[in-house]
């Protein structure tokens, strides 16, 4: 129960996008068309899923103040925290090639429709986000998890339903100085004002 | 919009002694003109948050100003050493390195501001300012010269999140580095007067609403249409 609640949580609530402005990058510039943001969308739900509970590992085994101890009582007073941040951007960037890789070779159709949008999220901030959140909050590997997903649902959710606003608005009359990126702006502020009704939402 | 023509002023005084036309230009050419954030669309995923007070937005600002000019200078010096096939990877140890750096620094000296940013800070590794600049710039061009590119995109950048932090620390919380501006003001006509201030500024969407505005009227007076 305590772990829906966090799903939960992650995906409405403490929404990547909304609240915490994270992978804004790509969530402006692949929201134009709901293919492209279905897969874009899938594409960081697998990923997070992936490296949240690997980085978790990494800073529970290595990096955390005295969890060297198991080499040895010598080793308990090592602290490697400020590590943090170069070891998980590259177990991100390996993760993500090793991923590609192996969709490539075993899910050609799931390749073709995730392929390009797979080198992009190395250096999307949602993903390192997920990971630096996950090592503040002390969460266990089954919350870490957990919380990887949803965060990822919760990205998927906001550039699905962007996507759809902006085909729409293909049609209507914006503003010159407004068009593009300005009106997106406004329309985000907007959505995220409907996932604020969310908040206070306890199961 | 006072943020904009006082750091441009700057910009201009420090570069008139030292550099040629065209060296000015790339400290001045991202403030307005080809703006990171209003114009390429760069940078937003990990700045907006720390908007809702002055003195965190103008903390990551330096940091931002500190780790772009470092590392723009670092990959220029390593560009004719890098390999094309492996050069993400290394870009991002290089500022990985920086802001851990930045990280070290504040957690020693300034521990109330690294409790406030908290993960933001780790965040500028991902920040596509940063990237963009060194794929675009730095692995292209001299070291001075990319030390210019960087210092002028990440002014660009700073001068856009001061001032969303300004109007939305005037408006959300009533005072302004700290320093409260509406009790001062509604003391002024008598006690029963009090300007109330707008929860929705200090919550995400007042950040995408006031960003979304100033992009507007910075478009409309460069001009520019994004089709």
């Amino acid at each position: 129960m305590e772990l829906f609640n966090l799903a939960i949580r992650s995906i409405f609530i403490d929404n990547m996008v909304f609240a915490y402005f994270l992978g804004m990058c790509s969530f402006l510039a692949v929201s134009k068309r709901v293919s492209t943001a279905l897969g874009l969308g899938a594409a960081v739900i697998f990923v997070l899923t992936i490296t949240v509970p690997l980085n978790w590992l990494l800073n529970e085994f290595i990096l955390k103040e005295g969890a060297l101890a198991f080499l040895g009582a010598s080793f308990a007073s090592i602290d490697l925290t400020f590590l943090r941040f170069i070891m998980f951007i590259a177990i991100i960037a390996a993760m993500v090639q090793l991923v590609e890789m192996v969709v490539e070779k075993f899910a050609p159709a799931l390749y073709g429709a995730l392929g390009i949008f797979l080198p992009l999220i190395a250096v999307n901030c949602a993903i390192l986000g997920g990971s630096l959140f996950m090592a503040q909050r002390d969460y266990t590997l089954a919350e870490a998890t957990v919380y990887g997903f949803g965060s990822g649902t919760g990205f998927f959710l906001a550039i699905v339903a962007l996507a759809a606003i902006r085909e729409k608005l293909k049609y209507s009359n914006v503003p010159n100085g407004l068009k593009g990126l300005g009106i997106t702006m406004l329309l985000t502020g907007l959505m995220g004002i409907a996932f604020m009704s969310f908040m206070g939402i306890d199961l | 919009m006072s943020t904009e023509v006082a750091e441009k002023e700057a910009a201009v005084k420090e570069s008139e002694a030292l550099l040629s036309k065209r060296r000015k230009k790339l400290i001045t050419d991202p403030l307005v003109d080809d703006n990171p954030i209003t114009i390429q669309v760069l940078g937003i995923c990990s700045a907006l948050a720390v908007t809702t007070q002055m003195q965190p937005t103008l903390v990551m600002a330096l940091s931002v100003i500190f780790v772009m000019v470092m590392s723009n200078l670092s990959i220029s010096l390593l560009r004719n050493k890098i390999p094309t096939r492996v050069r993400i990877i290394v870009q991002l140890a290089v500022v990985a390195s920086l802001v851990t750096l930045v990280n070290e620094v504040l957690k020693a000296f300034a521990y109330d501001m690294y409790k406030e940013l908290s993960v933001f800070v780790g965040l500028i590794i991902t920040n596509c300012i940063v990237m963009g600049r060194l794929e675009a710039y730095a692995l292209g061009n001299k070291p001075y010269d990319s030390i210019l590119d960087g210092f002028g995109s990440a002014l660009g950048y700073s001068w856009i999140i001061l001032t969303v932090a300004f109007f939305r620390e005037l408006w959300g919380s009533g005072s302004l580095f700290g320093i409260p501006i509406f009790d001062g003001i509604s003391s002024l006509f008598g006690p029963d007067f009090q300007l109330a201030t707008n929860g929705l500024m200090v919550s995400p969407v007042g950040a995408f609403i006031i960003l979304g505005l100033l992009i507007w009227v910075q478009r409309s007076k460069t001009g520019y249409v994004e089709h």
